[in-house]
């Protein structure tokens, strides 16, 4: 029976690409280990080896077509013997692509970005943009490439560091194009050290240098932690003032799609615990950069953390010669009168989602982009909670002394007459991450659970 | 920036060759004798005063170490960094930072050069381009490499002193930042201070390489082992080694073998070591004695030299008046100084 090839996932968080070119044609004998194809993925141009050997029976998908998923068939291999007779013996397509690479719940839940531009479509206009504003449609990868590229015109203290950074254009492409306009003297690729680069970051930026650290993912951080607490937060304060650090530490946070354990923590509440730092998680495109550009300029460290899963969805960003968002300051993306939900970077979409859910049983929540965790913005908290008497937190991390137990004792603190039902908290469940697809499902949040949470605050 | 390594024929010798190293001039005696006395007064006003009850928490004293610091700083010009890690007071009175906002800090007081804020282990001084004062062991290895990064970014000529003891020198991060200062000629002299105990534990029973001058080799960062009870050895290793960094080599290794009086800190009884071997080393190689002796053999008065002891410690008494004197921080000192 002829053999179909299938769209590859050439990553762990890969959903579609594009089929760029055809290396073979229709009819060529195909050996194993043939560079039959070009993939174009939202990181890379990777080279489709065939596994299998024999005629290339028909091309499924013509080359030059764009966001084909992930498990599509895109050819069939006829096996010795066999004719284009046989093309219409090959098996039909088991499973649509979603269902065939079984991702996580984020990736399930979160919008196809082409087909959705906005999975934080928002209700609420952003104050940050002036009216009228043209908009950009980009990935979040751009905004944070662009906010870079940026601010790195307007200050030549700003440099990045970090593995692959430069010359790989970056291990997730954030980086794509920097080595080429700012060179190797601003763009710096290291060795595989954390503890020492993020030292030798933190020492150039006590000469007030301002360096992008870039970590590949907040899990290799831990080897550096001791820097970032102990030299970046507290100089400052162990100077008397008379040293600080301006130094901006970034990368992808929290799960990603099947890496497990080891690759998966979310380390929001571990850093939002430190005086000295600055803690930030945005879940918008135009968040994306316009915090980026902020944290940068900011004279504090600042931690920056992205989300994997997000890094490929697109969002409109202003055309603004300058466009920065102040550091600190929460975002309502959705009015609501009934219960707030608040959460930040990926819980976003969880929450918008739930949002949606919600509505069509008649609870209008108010959905708050918290954006910053540290400072955080507790007023609009509390300004949403006297309205609507109810709280839900939505987080991938633990429960434990987390971000959202913070929240609900602010909550306590600043509106406990205002509180019609216990604060509730959607959280990452309290296991390791496990790499079984069903299993790490679980173990997130998703947001059936976010819809049952604020049915619950709301008695219904 | 990765600049192609040069052959190791081009690095200095392994090892002094044990002669004399170059004479100082009178000046340089009459210098280094008053700068590593002032640290001498200092530390044992400092002990003096933390047995009073009026210094908290750790202190550790540099008594006996004087030479590495004072030489080193002879052999630097204006904008170059020192960093070291705790023990730091005399690297601080080397740079020129003043004894009063040092002694004050030690009290934890409003004058101190952290506002009291930071203590013994955690002063700065942008002004003397002294980069603290770190109480993470080996931290400020990586931190002294990111100064001359600095440096080297912005092509400003100045080097970065780096002091650690030879207990930090086996932190993972120290070898960490060997990789990157070598690989990127980063202008950083790596200086080792190996005064033979990390707190209570002497170096054979740490170090698998007890010669420190060669804990660069695998990054083919060339070392050197100094006399560093010899203010004039260790002047000589510093020049050598900032001209190497000046002259875009990237880093070097003074192993400095010097000793520690006292104990680790004020709380170490010292078991692990006899008396008779720190009498001996004090006999035989005290830093200061050594130029004393040269002073008086070249016919230098007694009065004169009386004269530097009495200056010094008029400053040292000042300052233990002022750090005892000098009101505590506000109380809303508390809260400043954590964002700027």
């Amino acid at each position: 029976m002829p053999i179909q090839v299938l769209m590859p996932a050439l990553s762990p968080t890969m959903e579609k690409g594009n089929l760029s070119k055809w290396l073979k044609k229709e009819g060529e004998t195909i050996k194993s280990g043939d560079v039959i194809a070009e993939i174009e993925t939202d990181k890379a141009t990777m080279e489709v080896e065939a596994t299998d050997e024999g005629t290339l029976g028909k091309i499924l998908i013509p080359e030059g077509t764009a966001d084909v998923a992930v498990n599509t068939p895109i050819a069939t291999i006829l096996a010795d013997g066999e004719s284009a007779a046989d093309l219409a013996k090959a098996p039909a397509p088991a499973k649509p692509a979603a269902e065939a690479a079984p991702p996580v719940a984020a990736k399930a839940e979160a919008p196809a970005p082409k087909a959705a531009p906005a999975p934080q479509a928002v209700a609420e206009p952003d104050p940050e943009v002036p009216a009228g504003t043209e908009m950009i449609t980009q990935t979040i990868r751009e905004a944070l490439r662009d906010a870079m590229a940026e601010e790195m015109r307007r200050d030549a203290d700003v440099f990045v560091m970090g593995e692959e950074v430069a010359e790989y254009q970056g291990a997730y492409k954030v980086t794509q194009g920097l080595l080429q306009e700012f060179g190797a003297r601003r763009v710096i690729d290291t060795p595989i050290t954390e503890h020492g680069f993020a030292g030798i970051g933190v020492g150039a930026a006590m000469t007030g240098l301002k360096p992008i650290v870039e970590f590949m993912t907040f899990n290799f951080a831990m080897q550096a932690i001791d820097q970032i607490i102990n030299s970046a937060a507290k100089t400052l304060y162990m100077s008397g003032g008379q040293m600080g650090c301006s130094i901006v530490f970034r990368g992808p946070n929290g799960a990603a799609a099947r890496v497990a354990a080891q690759h998966s923590q979310d380390y929001a509440s571990w850093y939002s615990n430190i005086p000295g730092l600055k803690v930030v998680a945005p879940f918008s495109a135009a968040d994306y950069k316009g915090l980026l550009k902020a944290a940068i300029r900011d004279p504090n460290p600042v931690i920056f953390l992205e989300n994997e899963m997000l890094y490929g969805h697109t969002g409109e960003v202003p055309k603004l010669d300058d466009f920065v968002i102040p550091i600190g300051k929460a975002r309502i993306v959705r009015s609501g009168s009934h219960v707030t939900i608040i959460s930040w970077s990926n819980g976003m979409s969880y929450a918008l989602k739930a949002a949606d859910e919600l509505a069509k049983d008649g609870i209008e929540a108010e959905v708050i982009d918290l954006r910053t965790l540290r400072p955080m913005d507790t007023e609009t908290i509390i300004n949403s909670v006297k309205k609507t008497g109810r709280a839900v937190t939505v987080e991938e991390g633990w429960a434990q002394s987390g971000v959202g137990a913070e929240i609900a004792t602010r909550i306590m603190e600043n509106a406990f007459d205002y509180l019609d039902a216990p604060v509730a908290r959607v959280t990452g469940k309290d296991v390791p991450m496990p790499y079984a697809a069903n299993l790490e499902k679980l173990a997130l949040p998703s947001a059936a659970e976010v819809v049952e949470a604020a049915k619950a605050v709301c008695y219904r | 920036m990765a600049a192609p390594k040069k052959a190791a024929a081009s690095s200095p010798q392994d090892k002094t060759d044990g002669g004399s190293p170059p004479a100082f001039t009178r000046e340089q005696e009459l210098k280094a004798l008053r700068d590593m006395l002032l640290i001498r007064r200092f530390e044992e006003k400092a002990g003096q005063l933390y047995g009073m009850g009026a210094i908290g928490g750790f202190c550790h004293l540099y008594i006996g170490q004087e030479a590495v610091v004072v030489g080193m700083q002879m052999a630097l010009k204006e904008g170059d960094q020192v960093i070291t890690g705790y023990r730091d007071h005399g690297h601080m009175l080397a740079t020129g930072m003043e004894a009063n906002g040092v002694m004050a800090e030690l009290t934890g007081r409003r004058g101190g050069y952290s506002k009291g804020k930071g203590g013994s282990m955690h002063m700065f001084s942008k002004e003397k381009h002294f980069y603290g004062g770190h109480g993470i062991v080996g931290a400020q290895v990586s931190l002294g490499t990111g100064l001359s990064f600095a440096n080297n970014y912005r092509g400003n000529g100045n080097v970065s002193v780096t002091y650690f003891g030879d207990g930090a020198a086996n932190q993972g991060q120290v070898y960490e930042s060997f990789n990157m200062a070598e690989l990127w000629k980063l202008p950083v002299i790596y200086v080792i201070e190996n005064n033979r105990y990390a707190m209570g534990t002497a170096v054979s029973r740490a170090s698998a390489q007890q010669d420190f001058s060669k804990r660069g080799a695998s990054f083919n960062i060339p070392g050197l082992q100094v006399d560093g009870m010899d203010v004039r050895a260790v002047k000589a290793a510093g020049d050598e080694a900032a001209a190497w960094c000046r002259a875009g080599k990237g880093p070097m290794i003074l192993e400095m073998q010097t000793y520690r009086y006292r104990g680790h800190s004020m709380s170490d009884p010292a078991k692990y070591r006899t008396r008779e071997e720190v009498e001996k080393v004090r006999h035989d190689q005290d830093p200061i004695e050594q130029v004393r002796n040269r002073l008086l053999a070249a016919k230098v008065s007694e009065a004169d030299l009386k004269a530097i002891d009495a200056e010094v410690r008029d400053i040292v008494n000042a300052s233990a008046d002022f750090a005892q004197h000098d009101p505590e921080p506000d109380a809303a000192e508390l809260w400043t100084d954590v964002y700027r």
